[in-house]
């Protein structure tokens, strides 16, 4: 029978969530490396048993663990993320020079086709790759010194690769985004890289043409058109239908269009979800209201989504990798909130219901869609 | 060379799956001793120093028989009831927020 298995990485610990197709009752696993942030856990689509996460921590650095039976048993594997050279120096909040360093995983992003294969983006800033289920990872170096690393800055979060994004047409075609540096693009597996961020208008930097400096927050793309790619920046919504050569904005009429997380339904590549976050200062729902808003338009137009979600009284804050949606008939679609709950709608956004309610902060939500 | 007892946080257990207290059997200074417990157990590689430098990490202390030797070299004798094996070399995560 088909199910769902959602992946919640938490401030303290993982969580398994698992359910049926229904996606009513569902059975709880955790915490899995309990007192380790874990920013990210994501599933292989080549293989739904092998597992990835990123338990990390400030005392401890960082270790990787992976799976081969769903999350139910863990073993860790290589943790040694090393730059290629010399990796020289880039900006700081007050604008000094400040050499780079890691500090941890952000995003992991299995292969399409190799259960063995994982990518992930990191602080600061890079990409790596492992091509032996996470025993050893290199750095694809390409990203970094394509030219403007040294003009990168971090976000208040860190100066982080957290989304990637590959193209499942062409492996070889890879998108990252960086905060607060932007968008990049590689066609060539990722040898060389470009920033793409035209179009992008961020108030915060100063001139309105600046290749790079953007805070984008999180992209999406639907597998069945990758030219097409959805952002949630630090403040607007925005869409490219041209593989990110040109961005326009899709904020529309939503109550504010800052806002952290993005996704795309899965079957319908034009209806989208964001959830508004009042500003930047701000880190919680206008109003304490909580809305997912969804539109069917590829943006623009908006409808808040509010069944099941508290409209009161609510002060919680959704973060980038915290939201995500399986491929089942009817759409699910999973958040989790920095208040601990993990909410789940079995019908595209229409109703909510609580899956738990009182997990440590949520970091990331994945969901794997089992046969 | 001889049985050193070293007792390791619960973030470093857990990712170890051993007790509190395991025994390696190194010469007595640190760069032995966590040389000895990073062979035996692999997955505290980069856990409690830099991999490739070997440095501690910055939230990584180390205290025996009553003393804070984290800045000790690493390469100094250990206290001598260490080394005999009478006292506990501690790894600790520093006191540094919840």
């Amino acid at each position: 029978m088909s199910g769902v298995r959602v992946l919640v990485g938490t401030r303290k610990g993982a969580f398994v969530l698992t359910s049926d197709e229904a996606r009513r009752d569902w059975q709880v696993d955790g915490p899995h490396f309990p007192g380790w942030e874990v920013y990210h856990l994501n599933g292989s689509p080549a293989d739904p048993d092998r597992l990835y996460a990123a338990p990390s921590g400030g005392w401890f650095g960082q270790v990787i663990q992976r799976s081969d039976d769903g999350g139910r048993t863990w073993d860790p594997v290589g943790n040694d993320f090393q730059y290629i050279g010399d990796p020289g120096t880039h900006q700081w909040y007050d604008g000094s020079l400040r050499p780079w360093e890691f500090t941890r995983v952000w995003h992991l992003a299995p292969s399409t086709s190799d259960p063995d294969t994982v990518l992930a983006g990191v602080q600061d800033a890079a990409l790596f790759k492992t091509t032996d289920a996470g025993q050893t990872w290199t750095e694809l170096p390409g990203l970094r010194e394509q030219g403007n690393g040294p003009k990168w800055q971090p976000g208040a979060g860190g100066m982080c690769l957290h989304t990637i994004l590959v193209d499942p047409a062409d492996e070889d075609r890879i998108y990252v985004a960086i905060s607060a540096a932007g968008v990049f693009r590689t066609q060539d597996g990722g040898k060389n890289w470009q920033p793409v961020n035209k179009g992008l208008l961020s108030g915060e930097i100063p001139s309105a043409a600046a290749e790079v400096g953007h805070c984008v927050h999180n992209l999406a793309m639907h597998p069945s058109r990758p030219q097409t790619l959805f952002m949630q920046k630090h403040w607007d919504v925005m869409r490219t239908d041209d593989g990110a050569d040109s961005w326009r904005e899709v904020s529309g009429n939503l109550p504010t269009d800052f806002g952290f997380p993005i996704g795309v339904h899965a079957h319908e590549p034009e209806t989208i979800y964001v959830v508004p976050i009042t500003s930047d200062s701000h880190h919680f729902p206008p109003e304490g209201k909580l809305r997912v808003y969804r539109s069917r338009t590829g943006g623009d137009e908006w409808e808040p989504l509010t069944s099941g979600l508290p409209q009161e009284n609510c002060y919680v804050n959704v973060l980038r990798d915290a939201m995500a949606l399986d491929a089942l008939p009817e759409c699910g679609v999973y958040f989790g909130t920095t208040g601990g709950q993990v909410y789940g709608s079995a019908d595209g956004g229409d109703n909510w219901t609580a899956i738990v309610r009182d997990l440590p902060a949520v970091l990331s939500v994945e969901v794997q869609t089992l046969p | 060379m001889s049985e050193i007892r070293v007792q390791l946080p619960a973030h470093l257990r857990q990712l170890a799956r051993c007790e509190r207290e395991v025994q390696v059997d190194a010469e007595a200074t640190q760069r032995a001793v966590l040389d000895a417990l990073e062979l035996r157990y692999p997955a505290l590689r980069g856990t409690i120093r830099d991999p490739r430098t070997g440095v501690r990490r910055p939230f990584v202390r180390f205290y025996a028989c009553e003393e804070d030797l984290s800045h000790e070299s690493p390469d100094a004798p250990l206290p001598e009831p260490v080394a005999a094996g009478r006292e506990p070399l501690l790894v600790i995560g520093a006191m540094a927020g919840g």
